[in-house]
């Protein structure tokens, strides 16, 4: 059985955790197993709907002490559950929470994991996953030698897969340690898409000069729903706050469209932002490296081409 | 308090990413070779402050590699710590590295295990859970912020679009990113007194390997910009909605 790690946020499925469900499904139709969730906790939505991503079960630990995270008493508790209904493999979003548990979990089951992983697996000879690498700038082919399969999937590499089902929801009970971690405060950007879950991010460099150049940018975001971004420097000058710095030393993502203002596209910069489906770029400087990685080009001032995007795109809505 | 930071050696930043004997190999011709920026920016730069801060606090480094990772850890004592514990593999295996640290910090008796977020080259990200699930210590990931006093730490980690701050007893794996503390350039002192400093070498355990890695691939190159003029805004989108079907 592949049993997939679904992560929760106040109570509500993340959507790279819907990702790896469909990956999961995937990978045991390749193996001809079935495909199953676990949840840890109580989430507000409905579990049986996981089937539409192709779980046909979904086990579920009610403990109230699992809403909040800690990655000793998750990896224990997941390590457990994964045990006990003979799973062979497991599988997590590398996202946040994954990249925290799902190495512990291999450990604890003796597993041989890939994290960062890009595509299904390859199962007529052996169990090979592909992964990027180099922040990116190459994928790597790795083969699990153990029995046991712990495999991270990349978020946004995968997509959702519709299924025409409904799980059946099981509830389980493993023993729960105690917790090591009080968790004291949350603080969260009140508003705002966070930028890793986000399909569509805009982000500016020190092209835009100032943090007070700022408000064209957020008023493109605005009008795309998208998430804002921003280079390194834009955030180490303290124009941006600091979670908004993507890159090789930054945070990084996997949008669906990257929207780069004023950017150079130096290659740690590249390393954050390569893996997203569309790249813009909007530079005055012809020359800048930026447009080799991009899909489309804008050559052309900031200050004027944001402001006139933005109307383009107010108007195509109020068309629709 | 005795912390335990790990130190890995990975390509410069700007390295040119190429492979050799088939695409199974890394190219290392020209790569210039430096600490993994999560090592030396965040988590070995907290712990230094740390000791400025109580100097009874003992600052051990350990990199799993083999003896071309010398410079990169002469390079770290010259930022400071006290000493360093090289194990002498070149096994790349994340579970065999984990298990190599592991045994050391056991019988160090660390109260405090720093790694960085993850390596550039691999980018694994999975040393400290590893390490905290072989050796029963609590772990927080992706932290940006600690503070210890007593036998009790502060931790704030990022989350989905904000951070979390915790309290976290001791013994302690900890993985460090971006403003846990602000990146130094080695002094004369330093470099000097790094030259002296103890780098004990080990032999590596038994543990075994639990992935292999079989190739390499380079992505698909992008088939090259389109440039739409900076006076048609419109068709910019009509291209993102109809083209590339992104919004
Ligand atoms: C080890 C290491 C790690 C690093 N990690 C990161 C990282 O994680 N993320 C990151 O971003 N950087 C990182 N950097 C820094 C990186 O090398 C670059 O210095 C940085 O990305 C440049 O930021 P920028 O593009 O905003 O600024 P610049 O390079 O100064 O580029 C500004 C661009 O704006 C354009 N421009 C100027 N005016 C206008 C206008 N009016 N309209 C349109 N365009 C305009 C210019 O033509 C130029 O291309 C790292 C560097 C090192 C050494
Ligand atoms: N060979 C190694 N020796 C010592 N520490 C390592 C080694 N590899 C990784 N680490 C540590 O683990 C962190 C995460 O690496 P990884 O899990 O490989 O992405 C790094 O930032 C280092 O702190």
């Amino acid at each position: 059985m592949v049993l997939v790690y679904i992560d929760q946020a106040d109570q509500q499925i993340k959507k790279s955790s819907l990702e790896a469900m469909s990956y999961g499904a995937a990978i045991a139709k390749q193996l001809g197993c079935e495909a199953a969730a676990l949840v840890l906790g109580t989430v507000n939505d409905n579990l049986a709907n996981l089937g539409k991503q192709g779980a046909t079960k979904v086990y579920q630990q009610k403990n109230e002490s699992l809403h909040s995270f800690d990655a000793k008493v998750h990896s224990t508790v997941i390590a457990a559950a994964a045990k006990s209904l003979l799973a062979t493999v497991v599988v997590f979003a590398h996202n946040i929470n994954g990249k925290a548990i799902a190495p512990a979990v291999a450990v604890k089951l003796e597993a041989g994991i890939v994290t960062g992983a890009s595509s299904l697996p390859d199962t007529q000879n052996g169990f090979v996953v592909t992964k990027t690498v180099f922040s990116g700038k190459a994928f790597a082919s790795i083969q699990i030698e153990t029995p046991l399969k712990v495999i991270a999937i990349n978020q946004n590499s995968f997509g959702v897969v519709a299924y025409d089902n409904t799980a059946i929801v099981e509830e389980i009970n493993m023993p729960v340690p105690a917790p090591s971690i009080k968790i004291t405060k949350v603080e969260k950007v009140e508003g705002e898409i966070p930028l890793t879950e986000a399909n569509l991010v805009v982000s500016g460099g020190r092209g835009l000069k100032g943090p007070e150049n700022w408000g064209i940018l957020l008023d493109l975001a605005k009008a795309l729903g998208a998430a804002t971004a921003c280079s390194r420097p834009v955030s180490d000058s303290d124009w941006r706050p600091h979670h908004e710095h993507v890159g090789q030393t930054g945070i990084q993502i996997a949008p669906n469209l990257y929207i780069a203002i004023g950017i150079s596209g130096a290659i740690q910069h590249l390393a954050g932002v390569n893996r997203s489906k569309t790249i813009v770029v909007i530079n005055k400087d012809p020359e800048a490296p930026f447009f080799k990685a991009a899909d489309y080009g804008i050559i052309g001032d900031a200050f004027e081409v944001v402001p006139a995007l933005t109307a383009a795109v107010l108007k195509s809505k109020a068309a629709n | 308090m005795k912390i335990l930071v790990c130190i890995s050696k990975t390509p410069d930043t700007t390295a040119k990413i190429a492979f050799t004997e088939g695409n199974t190999k890394f190219d290392e011709n020209g790569v210039q070779w430096i600490i993994n920026p999560y090592d030396e920016w965040y988590s070995l730069v907290r712990a230094i402050e740390l000791k400025e801060k109580d100097p009874n606090t003992l600052i051990h480094l350990i990199t799993v590699g083999g003896a071309d990772t010398e410079p990169i850890i002469r390079k770290a004592l010259a930022l400071g710590g006290d000493e360093a514990i090289r194990v002498d593999s070149s096994n790349n295996d994340s579970f065999f590295i984990a298990k190599q640290i592991a045994a050391v910090a056991k019988e160090g008796a660390y109260d405090l295990i720093f790694t960085g977020k993850e390596t550039i080259d691999y980018n694994s990200s999975s040393i400290g859970s590893m390490l905290s699930a072989i050796l029963d210590y609590s772990f927080v990931s992706l932290a940006n912020h600690f503070d210890c006093v007593g036998n009790t730490a502060t931790v704030k980690r990022e989350i989905e679009g904000g951070e979390e701050t915790c309290e976290v007893n001791l013994p302690l794996v900890i993985s460090c990113q971006k403003g846990m503390a602000e990146q130094r350039i080695p002094n004369m002192r330093g470099i000097m007194a790094a030259r002296t400093k103890p780098l004990k070498v080990v032999a590596p355990i038994d543990a075994i390997a639990t992935t292999s890695i079989k190739k390499f691939d380079m992505p698909v190159a992008k088939s090259g910009v389109k440039l739409v003029a900076p006076d048609n805004m419109d068709e910019l989108v009509r291209l993102l909605k109809e083209e590339a079907k992104v919004i």
